[in-house]
């Protein structure tokens, strides 16, 4: 066996640090920071849990940022934005969160985000982003060095992230928060959780319902335990949160996308909206747009192996008589479905759901299909 | 009845003459839920450090070096319909593989279970 990985005393901590170590939580190095990867049950307990009940998540190291017109207009900061990314932020109503990608001028994926339009109108002219904590400092660079005279980007990292996910997240919400009750999948508005002022949206990275809660680094522990309190709420560690992600068919930056990789070809076409389909006026729009038009060479496919044994990132997909058509991105064992689940990249002409293929894993092939993603059907509060 | 152990953490057990590898309780809780059990075959000559078995658990996939040169004997089939039995009793039920040993030289190199519990404390 491998050595365990120790602790780095150069690794930052989230708010919610001293709260993960009380609840005897494994942590590890993940982005920089000192994060929790499992509590003492364990992956496949947290996994089950978050999909029969509600899991709860530290996604603090995430990258939170705010994007501001100084003319208060929705339509400058929308169209500075729109200037980096795929997604129609001019039509995003208030209130509403949406998934885009930050693009690199061949359209390549520099990293996915979120991004809201405040509710109250108030806030006219900003834009509330949630960025990859690994990207952040890079996405921010990046983005500042491309902003328009008059747009300007503030970086949040005195607020905390919490996720609340699974079919009993509505109901934890709803004694805390009765005003989340009301939200449908991607809504996001500001209002009091626990006496605390939070930014709460509907959306998640498990393919549950349930929510994501800003909240200001200070209240953060105090929050946590206020959800934690509620014996429908266990602790979810990041090993759960992949697991979860993975069969939810949700790409993870860096493994199943990146600069090598296209919306398109990644199977977020679903994310670029019609207007800029059409109008294009994103990084990369020539190359995205002609892959739209006549579908890009190779495709991120679900895939199943038979058997038992997970393939994971890196294992090549070959055909049965051992042509090479692609890589394993994301691989594991999927505990609601029982068994292994993977995704990847293969040839348009292996793509096709039931397509028999290959994963080679350590050196044998072992048979899959091309299956459709989501292994886990959604459950989004639609 | 000797138990042995390596660095890597896998245990040792000699019974007559052969001997019964498994991973140690430390091992099985750092690894945390074991979804896969890959075993070799019977018969399949195993050299001292080189790969026996693969376990892997929801994260990740870990090599199992055998402890001693050797063949391989016998192989857990339980572990292939229930390979958390790694959890739950890694120095029973959850045995990976019994096999010959070679060179008892080999084994008696190895830690012994008190001088085990001081290299995991050392280590942890």
């Amino acid at each position: 066996m491998a050595e365990p990985i120790h602790a780095d005393a150069t690794l930052q901590t989230t708010p919610l640090h001293e709260a993960h170590v009380a609840l005897g939580a494994r942590m590890v190095p993940f982005a920089g920071y000192d994060m929790p990867v499992q509590y003492p049950t364990g992956i496949l307990t947290e996994h089950s849990w978050t999909r029969e009940h509600a899991g709860l998540f530290d996604v603090s190291h995430m990258g939170q940022a705010v994007l501001k017109a100084a003319d208060g207009s929705h339509e400058t900061v929308a169209r500075a934005l729109e200037s980096l990314i795929p997604a129609d932020i001019v039509n995003l109503k208030p209130g509403q969160q949406r998934y885009s990608q930050l693009l690199d001028d061949t359209g390549g994926i520099l990293d996915d985000l979120m991004v809201s339009r405040p509710l109250d109108p108030a806030d006219s002219g900003t834009l509330l982003l949630v960025v990859n904590a690994s990207m952040k400092d890079a996405d921010y660079a990046h983005m500042e060095g491309r902003l328009p005279a008059g747009v300007s980007l503030t970086r949040a990292d005195d607020r905390a992230l919490i996720a609340l996910q699974g079919p009993s997240a509505a109901d934890v919400m709803a004694r805390l928060a009765p005003e989340a009750a009301d939200m449908t999948f991607m809504a996001s508005r500001p209002m009091t959780v626990a006496g605390f002022a939070c930014h709460v949206s509907r959306s998640g990275y498990t393919g549950e319902d349930g929510y994501e809660i800003s909240v200001s680094a200070s209240d953060a522990a105090a929050l946590w335990q206020a959800l934690l309190a509620d014996p429908e709420v266990k602790p979810i560690g990041l090993g759960a949160r992949d697991s979860l992600r993975l069969e939810a068919g949700l790409c993870l930056y860096g493994h199943d996308i990146d600069t090598t990789t296209s919306p398109i070809e990644a199977g977020l076409i679903w994310s670029i909206q019609k207007r800029r389909r059409e109008e294009g006026g994103f990084p990369g729009a020539e190359r995205i747009q002609r892959e739209i038009r006549d579908g890009a060479s190779r495709v991120r496919v679900g895939l199943k192996p038979e058997g038992r044994a997970p393939a994971r990132e890196g294992a090549i997909i070959a055909t049965p008589d051992g042509r090479e058509v692609g890589l394993v991105t994301s691989g594991g064992f999927g505990p609601t479905v029982n068994g292994p689940v993977a995704m990847g990249y293969v040839s348009r002409d292996a793509s096709a759901p039931g397509t028999e293929l290959h994963l080679i894993v350590r050196g044998k092939p072992i048979p899959a299909r091309v299956a459709p993603m989501p292994f886990a059907p959604h459950r989004y509060k639609r | 009845m000797t138990t042995r152990y390596t660095k890597d953490h896998e245990y040792i057990r000699l019974e007559g003459d052969t001997a019964t590898v498994g991973i140690s309780d430390y091992a099985q809780a750092q690894l945390g839920d074991v979804v896969y059990v890959e075993l070799p075959s019977v018969g399949k000559a195993l050299t001292k450090g080189g790969e026996a078995a693969v376990v892997e658990s929801v994260k990740a996939a870990s090599e199992i070096y055998a402890p001693v040169s050797g063949e391989v004997v016998a192989v857990n089939a339980e572990l292939e319909s229930a390979p958390a039995t790694v959890n739950e009793d890694p120095a029973g039920r959850g045995w990976f593989l019994k096999m010959s040993v070679k060179d008892p030289a080999e084994l008696e190199a190895l830690m012994t279970e008190e001088q085990y519990q001081e290299f995991v404390k050392s280590i942890s």
